[in-house]
């Protein structure tokens, strides 16, 4: 007999599943189940850049304790639904884990593993007795499966007949073959197995509380509704196109006049990402709120527009879902691989404004956030989420809207201010803090009209190339940027319990990983104050938190460590201090890659110091 | 270019519009194009058709690309805000300007290489998608402020002025209009301000996608014996399919002009085309004819001008989106942001 893992409320099930088999609502179905009864699961699909046939995974990690990264590792269990990735898929597990398989047909023991516990439920026979329509033999095999599972892992079934419930309010039909489904599989595993030799369980727990589960992309496109976004123009790519489709979705609900049913919203899917961005700038131009919703290679086709609306001061908010690059890349895995190519986006001296939420929470208020900044800055701002936040769904605190907080349009000069003969001049800095004002078109029947370009003008936006006039503007453009990093969201602070000399730095969706990290390093002994970036241009508190270490490791999920690179470049500093630690394959990073990167470093420096002291 | 600068003080006895404006008012910079530049008469047809439509300067925003043809609205409607894009998109940029203020005119000005070469993606989609707007093309078939390449609309055999003949096929950017769904599709020549301030009063008052494609001749590199887009060989081709005058609201007013065959076209706006036929019988209004004419046209060597095609029931594109009445960019906190008892629902929806 093998060995058997055994863990309670922390464990790692994968399921390997064909795409386009209508898994993936069985697997979330799974997911839910374990969130209701209150234990922490943190799910992840694994997919191909592929519509029907190819593999594709989902990852639950069920995490008592609350840790929301990639465990990483082998896993406990493996749902193994798809012949064609059965070795690698067998081989993933964890010795002493478990191989879940359809049993129908007998297989040779040279494709299974002497060290791993093997439970073999015949699905398709159970379907083909039960079902005769192909489509339906599809969809509840599925079910089965999850129904066997919650006998093996002690899920509680009432948890999942009250989900089907609320999935099919009102369809009495599809709630009763999902239950009779369900139960089949249940009922298969309570006659022919032992169920007590699988010893990974849940057991109920109270550790989800009021928190919320959801995608990046869904919560960023609610974001994009509060924070007053009219206009949605964008072209589709993975791993952004849930994003424009879900603000399509909120806007239904929310946006539309009760009496006349008219929309107060406007989406256009354009022909290219050159169009979306252009869109968004004509729209935000003329006083509407815009956005687009993008990633990489978007981002590239984006470039010269981006720089127009840098240099002619027109408000953008651009979310970029980040996946793998260079080039078409990888685009159904993540990566933070954009930083430079946005931060530093067009030709000539640019630099713009990037967010870093950390989770989808973090997706709805950044966003809205986004649009007051893009306005009151009168700049592109770009929401860099990435793929492992934006399609996968994640445990967060609930979203919250303050009910006194307005839309900051910044400063907009209006008719009555022309009429009361306040100065207008369109780059004129009135008051220090590098921001002009603006008039929307058809303010004034004679005053506040002026040519919005994006060569090179004077204070009152008359064209002009004298050296004089063109430096103090980009001057002013650099104070303004200064601006912005105060009224970006600042970075968030996390001290050891003790004191030390070494710092990390980390941003967007390494947090979670980050956190874990953390308590385990804290555990070995390894005494580290990290503190998470949370907006470029850099906050004061960024160069101070550098400065107070001797060593600070960076932690992001590139090949170039691009944050790095900002970090050295704009506060001017000696790179031998800022350690890299880099994640860059494609998934998400983990708590046991930031732990073993900042040990392995930390006991290299600890050497280098001994050395020191021995000499 | 001209040096005079123009006195600032207006004539008292210049006449106002029913708007209360007199036709300077529409006028803006002073042009720094070559003289004899097609643009600058074109220019001087869109404020004479500005003025005599009495719309307000500020209700009008004007949008260009990059290029000769993209700097020109500097030199027209100064009390309109302007917005010189990036090259060859601006049709991105008044698509979007348009989804936020649907009350305002829009007057895209753009050239032949912007249109044609660079931006013909963009061209192409902003006709689909019917935003109501006027768009004319300065199209002279050569890139003036690099000094003289040839753009895509330059007839093929047509010989630069360094001599080079053009070998690649012309974009017609009319056939594609009306091809892309255009609803309103002329052509004119910058020398006839006749036939091209009524087309631009027309299509300013069409309440759709409305084009023009406004011959322009180049003084410095396109007017010279073998190009095709001079004065001399638009004038010795021009082939004018109809004269156009524009009658706004439902007055009728009598012309001094011979009648020809004449068609009375309605827009939606309420405003009329009466349609002067020249030469054959030509109906406006059937797109398949227009297309066939147009061919059978270049195919002859001729520059085939005036209303080529208008639907006078246009419907734009938010009519498609089933936008509010009012401007989107009008729309404060009450209309959109839901609040947080219905962010309540939503996270209990998320549980």
């Amino acid at each position: 007999m093998p060995q058997a893992i055994a863990a309670v409320n922390d464990f790692v099930v994968k399921f390997a599943n064909v795409n386009g088999s209508g898994s993936a609502s069985a697997n979330e179905l799974f997911a839910r189940s374990i969130l209701r009864m209150g234990v922490p699961v943190s799910p992840r699909n694994i997919f191909p850049s592929n519509i029907q046939g190819l593999p594709t995974w989902y990852e639950v990690r069920v995490t008592e304790k609350g840790y929301l990264g990639r465990r990483g590792g082998g896993v406990d269990m493996m749902v193994a639904m798809n012949p064609q990735t059965w070795a690698e898929d067998v081989k993933e597990i964890e010795p002493g884990g478990y191989l879940f398989y359809d049993s129908t047909k007998p297989m040779p023991s040279s494709m299974f593993r002497e060290d791993i516990n093997i439970v073999g439920v015949p699905l398709t026979a159970i379907t083909n007795a039960t079902y005769s329509d192909a489509r339906q033999r599809q969809l509840f095999k599925n079910i089965i499966y999850v129904g066997a599972l919650s006998v093996l892992l002690d899920i509680d079934d009432n948890e999942i007949k009250r989900l089907f419930g609320e999935q099919f309010k009102g369809k009495e039909k599809l709630l009763d073959s999902n239950v009779k489904a369900l139960n089949l599989g249940r009922d298969w595993i309570k006659q022919h197995f032992d169920a007590a030799s699988v010893k990974l369980k849940v057991r109920r727990a109270d550790n989800v509380g009021d928190r919320i589960f959801v995608e990046g992309n869904n919560a960023a496109a609610l974001g994009a509704v509060y924070g007053g976004a009219t206009v949605c123009a964008w072209y589709p790519i993975t791993p952004s196109s849930s994003l424009a489709e879900a603000f399509q979705a909120h806007c239904k609900k929310l946006r539309h006049d009760k009496g006349t049913g008219k929309a107060k919203y406007a989406i256009v899917q354009a022909e290219d990402e050159l169009a979306s961005i252009g869109i968004v700038i004509g729209a935000a131009w003329n006083g509407s709120r815009a956005f687009t919703s993008t990633s990489g290679p978007g981002i590239s086709l984006m470039t010269e527009f981006i720089g127009l609306a840098s240099f002619a001061e027109v408000p953008a908010v651009i979310v970029n879902v980040q996946r793998g690059g260079p080039s078409t890349g990888m685009p159904t895995r993540t990566q933070q691989s954009d930083l430079l190519s946005c931060a530093y986006a067009s030709n000539g001296d640019t630099k713009h404004v990037l967010l870093f939420p950390e989770d989808p929470g973090e997706c709805f208020e950044f966003t809205a956030d986004a649009l007051d900044l893009a306005d009151r800055l009168q700049t592109p701002v770009f929401v860099m989420t990435d793929l492992d936040i934006g399609m996968n769904h994640r445990l967060c605190k609930p979203f919250h809207w303050d009910e006194q907080r307005v839309i900051d349009r910044g400063k907009v000069m209006t008719a009555a201010d022309l009429d009361a003969g306040k100065t207008f001049g369109r780059y004129l800095d009135v008051d220090g803090d590098g921001i002009p004002f603006r008039t929307y078109p058809s303010t004034h029947p004679t005053k506040g009209a002026y040519f919005t370009r994006g060569t090179t003008k004077d204070e009152y936006a008359r064209y002009s190339e004298e050296g004089a006039v063109y430096v103090r503007n980009m001057e002013r453009l650099q104070k303004k940027f200064g601006t912005a990093a105060r009224i970006a969201p600042q970075p968030l602070r996390h001290s050891s319990p003790k004191a030390t000399r070494y710092g990390v730095i980390y941003f967007g969706s390494t947090s979670p990983a980050m956190t874990e990290a953390l308590d385990q390093l804290e555990a070995a002994g390894n005494h580290v104050n990290a503190l998470r970036v949370r907006a470029f241009p850099f906050a004061q508190g960024v160069e101070d938190f550098i400065h107070e270490h001797d060593r600070v490791f960076i932690v992001e999920q590139n090949r170039d460590a691009q944050l790095r690179t900002m970090l050295m470049s704009e506060f001017v500093l000696d790179g031998r201090k800022l350690v890299p630690v880099l994640h860059y394959d494609g998934t998400p990073i983990t708590a046991r890659f930031i732990a073993a990167g900042i040990a392995k470093e930390l006991g290299q420096l600890k050497v280098v110091s001994f050395e020191k002291a021995a000499s | 270019m001209t040096y005079i600068a123009k006195p600032r003080l207006h004539h008292p006895s210049l006449v106002k519009n029913k708007a209360g404006f007199t036709r300077r008012d529409y006028e803006g910079a002073v042009s720094t194009l070559c003289a004899g530049c097609g643009h600058d008469s074109i220019s001087a047809a869109i404020i004479q058709a500005s003025y005599e439509l009495d719309v307000l300067p500020h209700q009008i925003a004007k949008l260009s690309g990059i290029g000769c043809s993209s700097k020109a609205p500097t030199y027209f409607l100064g009390a309109s805000h302007g917005f010189n894009t990036v090259h060859g998109r601006m049709p991105s940029v008044m698509t979007g300007a348009n989804l936020a203020n649907k009350n305002l005119v829009y007057m895209g000005v753009s050239g032949d290489g912007d249109s044609a070469s660079i931006g013909l993606g963009q061209f192409a989609h902003i006709m689909r998608r019917g935003v109501n707007m006027t768009y004319i093309v300065m199209n002279n078939g050569v890139y003036g402020l690099t000094k003289g390449q040839f753009s895509a609309t330059a007839d093929k055999g047509s010989i630069s002025k360094k001599g080079v003949a053009n070998s690649e096929e012309p974009i017609d950017l009319v056939s594609l209009a009306i091809m892309m769904g255009a609803t309103f599709v002329g052509r004119s020549f910058s020398g006839d301000k006749h036939q091209l301030v009524p087309l631009i009063k027309a299509a300013m008052a069409h309440q759709g996608a409305a084009f023009l494609d406004v011959i322009s001749p180049c003084v410095a590199f396109n007017n010279h014996p073998g190009s095709t887009k001079s004065y001399d060989y638009v004038r010795e081709h021009n082939e004018a399919l109809n004269r156009i005058d524009f009658i706004e609201g439902r007055e009728e007013i009598t012309t001094s002009y011979d009648a020809g065959t004449l068609t009375t076209v309605q827009q939606h706006d309420g405003s009329i085309l009466r349609l002067r036929k020249l030469g054959e019988d030509y109906d406006a209004s059937n797109k398949v004819g227009a297309m066939t004419r147009v061919q059978e046209g270049m195919a002859a060597g001729e520059v085939v001008t005036g209303l080529l095609y208008v639907d006078p029931s246009p419907k734009d594109l938010h009519h498609h989106l089933n936008t509010v009445d009012a401007p989107l960019n009008t729309l404060g906190d009450a209309d959109l942001c839901p609040g947080s008892s219905a962010l309540e629902k939503i996270n209990a929806s998320l549980r």
